[in-house]
């Protein structure tokens, strides 16, 4: 059973001068080393839910847990710590090297020289820049694909347990954003780290999100795992939210171990077999182009788990269709 | 022929001269760092606390309007005659590029690298000290590069109030109408000028190379 990582309890957040709660009596509890991602339109509260969590708003009333202890009373410059941030506009500080921007907590912190330098090789090599020929260059000196993945390893230099991501890809071109989307999912895969990220676009929200949050005027509509968000959406909001995008791009974000049917695990059929991380996207071109009517669904240890049959397959697009009409 | 004349004098003299150069160079100098102490950290109040800012900015910009001359004259009653009262009317030439400079230097600061800053866990004194006056910098110093070339100029009044400097020769060649020695006070002052608004430019060259290629 994993830790609760984040928790809010009742958390509303009123502006000075707003006559609207941004946010209003949210409940949450987030999961250690979960993927949580936060869909919404402007104006919807993402961003304030997001800030309230490193401190950067405070709420106007109810509590945020960080493993159980009450966020207020922690020294706010140690939780920080513990907290990677990236936000849309980067940030960078322009007049240092990336070395010494990434550098920088682990300096505050007083690690070594050598323990600095390495953990900046690492972190570069991580976001896929090489170190060598990147850490004495300045920020301008990037593109700005290349400073966020700057940003991205600034935020995690301190090895925190969460990070806060505020429409970090929202600025970046749509073919580097596909790149950053997949090595975000890497990287969390390997680190395990418990990742909030705010997005206003459904197609990213779908694919990063393991669990997804949809926020509407200050309140949570709909939390849970993507394949519930399109297969069940809560409320009409969600159920339009979703419809924006169309059967194509739904089967892109749904995982094959969502929809699969059980099976003997003792089935030796010559099926094709796929991971159960693979798409239903896949999947359905698969189908489309061979003339199998069900594949195999396998674990990392390559043993079988469940199937997909064409009528599954079919069924579970029309399921969302029907409900999101 | 005026030159060589000069330089003749120049050499006859060549004590006196010293002295009146290290003399101007100590009330400039003590004047800028005077000025440096206050106008920075009043520049950034200005910068973080917009109440203040308006009220802050227009006093000194009226100060500077007023005369250097009149404001050695002003004081004099109160501070005497000779370096002191030269030295605060330096000061309040000097405090207003400064601080405006260092005002905008920090408005200029794109508020998404504070808040990396603060998401990140610096505390206040880090951010100041360690992103926000270093991006401020080169303003500063275009700030400084103005206020110097200002006080070096403006020096030579402090001789009307007894406090010496290359003033004086400038002052008695007027007075004995004797241009060899009004030459040797004005391009004297006028190498100080260059020579620090040129080692402030490379200064400021070096602060921002990160803004270049």
């Amino acid at each position: 059973m994993a830790r609760t990582a984040i928790e809010f309890r009742n958390v509303s957040k009123q502006y000075t001068n707003a006559s609207q709660y941004a946010v209003s009596g949210v409940n949450i509890s987030i999961e250690e080393g979960s993927f949580i991602t936060i869909l919404g339109t402007s104006g919807s509260g993402k961003t304030t839910f997001l800030k309230m969590v490193n401190r950067i708003y405070e709420p106007t009333s109810g509590e945020i847990l960080y493993f159980g202890q009450p966020i207020q009373n922690l020294q706010l410059e140690e939780y920080r710590r513990k907290i990677g941030y990236v936000i849309q506009q980067v940030g960078l500080f322009p007049h240092m090297t990336v070395e010494e921007n990434i550098g920088t907590i682990p300096q505050i912190l007083k690690w070594d020289k050598e323990k600095i330098a390495n953990r900046v090789a690492e972190l570069l090599e991580l976001v896929c820049l090489s170190p060598k020929d990147f850490k004495k260059r300045y920020p301008r000196q990037l593109s700005g694909g290349q400073q966020q993945r700057v940003g991205l390893a600034r935020a995690m230099a301190a090895d925190p347990s969460i990070m806060l991501m505020d429409e970090p890809f929202g600025a970046i071109d749509a073919i580097t954003r596909q790149n950053l989307q997949d090595e975000l999912i890497n990287i969390q895969r390997k680190l395990n780290k418990t990742i909030l990220f705010v997005t206003h676009d459904v197609g990213e929200a779908l694919k990063l999100g393991d669990k997804v949050v949809i926020m509407h005027e200050g309140k949570i509509q709909q939390f849970g795992a993507v394949y519930e968000i399109i297969s069940k959406p809560a409320n009409d909001y969600v159920a339009r939210l979703i419809a924006t995008q169309d059967i194509v791009q739904r089967l892109k974000v749904l995982k094959a171990q969502s929809v699969m049917l059980p099976v003997d695990p003792l089935t030796r059929d010559n099926a094709f077999r796929v991971s159960k991380e693979e798409s239903l996207h896949k999947i359905l071109t698969y189908f489309l182009e061979h003339d199998h009517n069900h594949v195999l669904v396998e674990d990392e240890r390559r043993s079988v788990v469940g199937k997909i049959t064409w009528d599954q397959l079919k069924a579970s697009t029309k399921q969302g269709k029907i409900l999101s009409a | 022929m005026m030159i060589e004349e000069s330089i003749g004098y120049l050499l006859t003299n060549i004590d006196k001269y010293y002295e009146a150069v290290i003399i101007h160079i100590e009330i400039s100098v003590a004047a800028i760092l005077a000025s440096l102490i206050l106008a920075i950290p009043l520049g950034i109040l200005c910068a973080k606390n917009s109440r203040v800012s308006y009220a802050l900015i227009n006093v000194f910009n009226i100060l500077r309007i007023i005369p250097s001359l009149a404001i050695l004259v002003v004081a004099m009653p109160i501070l005497g005659t000779g370096f002191i009262p030269a030295l605060f009317a330096l000061t309040l030439l000097a405090i207003p590029p400064i601080l405006i400079n260092t005002y905008v230097g920090f408005k200029n600061i794109n508020p998404s690298i504070i808040e990396c800053a603060e998401g990140m866990g610096m505390n206040a004194k880090k951010i100041l000290f360690g992103v926000e006056i270093p991006i401020a910098m080169p303003l500063i110093i275009t700030g400084l590069r103005t206020s110097a070339t200002e006080v070096i100029a403006s020096a030579t009044l402090a001789s009307y109030i007894g406090a010496g400097g290359l003033g004086d020769f400038i002052f008695t060649g007027i007075g004995m109408n004797d241009f060899r020695i009004v030459l040797i006070g004005g391009m004297s002052v006028a190498l100080l000028s260059v020579f620090t608004e040129v080692s402030l430019a490379v200064v400021q060259h070096s602060v921002t190379r990160y803004q270049r290629d």
